[in-house]
């Protein structure tokens, strides 16, 4: 019985691991990736099949490129962000591969990539708020982050734990760019001081303790996207006009993320093929609805139903690679002890 | 069949099991510049490992204090709606802890049902685990209690000892087994919780599971995370040695009593008691869920084959399915195997046998999915083998079927084997005509207990699924990380078809299983 059952397993790896024939790409993805139909429509126009691998989230996506560098698992990893690409450059698990659209993209998405990984979307960390619970309360919106340490917001914002969250980790790193290395300790003790809510994670934070749009918690401020809005109407229960939640279009976190070939792929054209088939611009356009980001490709027309209840912000927050890299852990280890402890 | 009956568990755990996490461990750890004396020394990490310790002691006995009397009052009397209570009571145990953790947050969270709160605190942990493991005590103790018969106690009393010395004396030491096999095993879900922690327990308290996760794939500390993954092995392990100290090797014959009904006055109101708080516990949080499944929406449950993720959520249900038929199919073979080793070799060997098989229900499922990416690489790459998810189910499943199955092989009196021999059959005809008509009814609700383990499995199967395969757990997860009340009504709606589905599978083993020696 168990020999069948070894010899059944050996053909079933056989016909659906397919990764030594060289049409097919191994393509790595974090859990949010939705672009499965795009992926069909690539295998229809080139022949090569695409196999998705289990990436986890971006954190855990580079920790498996890691862990696996001497044989990799996958040839293309998608969804590593810039919080994390620092460490994936020092780790040399990608190839250099520039594409020729490169040059058609948002301005300052390539910036220190070193031309291994190329940007396909990003997004905004902003608060938002929930417009009739703050209206209810009598409480103006906020309009910067350093609002938020002010008497009237005490007890209204819930973030995510930047230990666990990257959503959580953009918004610390938005607060350090704002505030500056002497600063954001103090910004975050007034935050602490004002009760602020500390959740595990984006979906504990948005649904449990968020009281706007699907939240169903007390808080009328959270650390989210700026797409979150739009998505709230999209998703609505029933068809509505106006989205309940806005977001804070001040101080949000860009969040870039970007696709690479990994070092010692067998399958380097096809792998080539598949980021240039990322870039191209129906399949941009597809992605603000398909994963609520924003598209690299300068030329991609944004959706209306998606752009009427946001906006892309006018002066995002950056940090250099090389600064998030080599401080992370450290910042990481002082929040806590500012907030946590 | 008993020679090679070994191999089969020792080839299968050895290698997707064993070697994935001897692999995983040594990579992490070699060329390693932090020692096991720093992350030891630092007092951070040192206070996570005690949490973990009292947290999963106190939970333990919290369990046992909390469902005791349900499992005696289910062994002992018959009263309306005991099949329904006896099935109900496994739905918790098999509900992902992400759904456990969100119905939690619905009660006792921000704004919750009850009114107060006590999310962010350790309380919410330990209720959480009671709500979780409450199942595990009542079908483990619950089923051998039915087996002893009471005119033993009966007969203590009549010469001269007190009802409380007679059930230390008597009921006690016949129940020891089937006690250190509960508290093994809740003791190892608490040791080993990840999602409730994390959701329930605030920013400030971590599990050795969740600090392992924080460090592995937050701060890509892969030394640390190894040698926390090592102390939460010897947590384990001395507790499977504890374990194995109370397993008891010797068969005892069992005679299954039958339930009857309370007599009227103080006895009926104690067990309506027992059994309307015990359901209430149980209910509140599933009521919470099947409401907002609806109140979020008929949309919820209408959308369910539409589009919000590019896989549509009803579709997780088929590969649900497909995945779980698998894994009950490998936990079968491995488990049916095991319990035959067990219960044909009385030995010393045999317990330590039964302990390691427990192994898996302790092992951090982090640690797990990074050993099967750093060790079945070669010779034929099977990190992205589809069948990985019911292998990795499979492991959960296997201590069950051995805990279901092993005593009731071990209780075949050895003269009917005998008698079997001696009218000239073979050992494979002893085996065909002997132990599988009697084993069957057992391996039956074996059967219908790993189908359900593997449909609530998260943690593994998040780390090993493929993206374009998710199973119900994890496609509740994908939905719950996206603003939107569709996503939330779906999520809600996929979490109360997965407890029916489950409820229908548990109701089914339950009759199959009626009148049957098993002692879970």
């Amino acid at each position: 019985m168990m020999r069948s059952l070894i010899a059944l397993g050996l053909v079933a790896a056989a016909c659906s691991g397919g990764a030594d024939s060289p049409s097919t790409v191994r393509l790595m993805t974090h859990d949010s990736f939705e672009m499965t139909d795009d992926l069909a429509r690539f295998t229809e126009r080139t022949g090569i099949q695409v196999q998705l691998i289990t990436g986890g989230d971006a954190g855990e996506m580079l920790s498996r490129a890691i862990i696996t560098k001497d044989n990799p698992v996958a040839d293309v990893v998608f969804g590593i962000d810039n919080t994390f690409l620092g460490r994936a450059l020092d780790e040399d698990i990608f190839d250099s591969y520039t594409p020729s659209a490169i040059d058609d993209l948002r301005p300052g998405l390539t910036e220190g990539t070193e031309g291994k990984v190329t940007p396909i979307d990003f997004a905004n960390v902003c608060l938002n708020y929930d417009k009739a619970g703050l209206a209810e309360a009598g409480i103006e919106p906020p309009v910067r982050l350093e609002d938020l340490v002010a008497r009237e917001y005490a007890g209204t914002l819930v973030v995510e734990d930047p230990s666990l969250s990257s959503t959580g980790l953009s918004f610390l790193l938005a607060t350090i760019a704002q505030f500056g290395e002497g600063g954001w300790q103090d910004y975050w003790r007034g935050l602490r001081d004002n009760g602020v809510e500390v959740a595990a994670g984006w979906e504990q934070a948005y649904y449990g303790s968020f009281s706007g749009g699907s939240g169903t918690g007390e808080r009328p401020i959270v650390v989210s996207y700026a797409s979150s809005p739009p998505v709230e109407v999209i998703f609505a229960a029933e068809p509505i006009t106006e989205a309940p939640t806005a977001a804070v279009l001040d101080g949000c976190f860009r969040q870039i993320e970007y696709v690479g070939i990994v070092s010692g792929t067998d399958v380097r054209s096809e792998a080539e093929g598949l980021i240039d088939f990322m870039l191209q611009k129906e399949v941009q356009e597809a992605i603000p609805l398909n994963m609520f980001v924003f598209p690299a490709l300068e030329s991609a027309a944004l959706p209306t139903e998606f752009m009427e209840h946001t906006a892309l912000p006018a002066d995002p927050v950056t940090m250099s690679l090389g600064d998030i890299d080599a401080n992370r852990d450290r910042w990481i280890a002082e929040w806590i002890d500012i907030v946590l402890r | 069949m008993k020679k090679w009956a070994v191999a089969i568990p020792a080839a299968f755990l050895g290698y997707f099991f064993f070697y994935p996490l001897v692999t995983v461990l040594w990579t992490s750890l070699s060329g390693a510049d932090t020692s096991i004396g720093d992350v030891l020394g630092n007092a951070g990490l040192r206070s996570v490992a005690w949490f973990t310790f009292w947290q999963a002691g106190l939970s333990t006995i919290l369990t046992l204090a909390a469902a005791l009397p349900a499992a005696y009052v289910v062994a002992r009397y018959d009263f309306p709606g005991r099949g329904m209570f006896r099935a109900g009571v496994l739905v918790p145990f098999m509900l992902p802890t992400i759904v456990v953790a969100a119905a939690f947050v619905a009660l006792w969270g921000p704004g919750g049902a009850v009114g107060f709160r006590i999310d962010n605190t350790v309380w919410a942990i330990l209720v959480a685990h009671v709500f979780f493991n409450f199942a595990v005590v009542v079908r483990t103790v619950g089923t051998l209690w039915q087996h002893i018969d009471p005119r033993l106690e009966e007969a203590a009393t009549m010469l001269g000892a007190s009802r409380g010395e007679a059930f230390r004396r008597v009921t006690l030491p016949l129940l020891r087994p089937a006690l250190a096999a509960a508290a093994a095993i809740v003791f190892l879900f608490s040791f080993t919780s990840f999602g409730i922690v994390l959701v329930l327990g605030g920013p400030t308290t971590a599990t050795l599971e969740v600090e392992i996760y924080r460090q592995a794939t937050a701060l890509l500390n892969f030394e640390v995370a190894a040698v926390l993954a090592i102390v939460q092995l010897i947590g384990v392990v001395s507790i499977l040695a504890l374990y194995a100290r109370f397993q008891d090797a010797a068969a005892h014959s069992l005679t299954l009593v039958p339930p009857r009904k309370p007599r009227p006055g103080p006895e009926r109101r104690a067990v309506m008691v027992v059994v309307s708080a015990s359901s209430a516990f149980l209910l509140a949080p599933l009521a919470v869920l099947v409401a907002r499944s609806l109140q979020n929406s008929a949309l919820g449950w209408r959308s369910l084959g539409g589009s919000t993720l590019t896989v549509s959520p009803i579709s997780a249900v088929g590969n649900s399915l497909r995945f779980a038929a698998v894994a009950t199919a490998i936990a079968m073979v491995v488990g049916l195997a095991a319990a035959a080793t067990i219960a044909y070799r009385k030995t010393r060997s045999s317990r330590w046998f039964d302990a390691l098989l427990m192994l898996p229900l302790g092992t951090s499922a982090v640690t797990l999915g990074f050993g099967f990416l750093v060790a079945l690489d070669a010779p034929i790459d099977l990190r992205s083998w589809w069948m990985l998810v019911p292998i990795a189910h499979a492991l959960v499943a296997i201590p069950f079927v051995v805990r279901l199955v092993a005593p009731v092989v071990r209780s075949i009196p050895p003269r009917l084997r005998e008698a079997a021999a001696m009218l000239g059959a073979s050992p494979a005809q002893i085996w065909r005509r002997v132990d599988v008509p009697i084993a069957s009814p057992a391996a039956l609700a074996a059967t219908g207990f790993a189908f359900a383990v593997s449909m609530g499995e998260f943690g593994a199967t998040a780390f090993t699924a493929r993206p374009d395969a998710p199973t119900v757990p994890v496609a509740i997860f994908r939905l719950l990380a996206r603003p939107g009340a569709i996503p939330f009504g779906q999520a809600m709606a996929l979490s109360v078809m997965l407890m029916v589905i489950t409820a229908a599978i548990v109701g089914g083993l339950d009759r199959a299983r009626f009148g049957q020696l098993g002692r879970f």
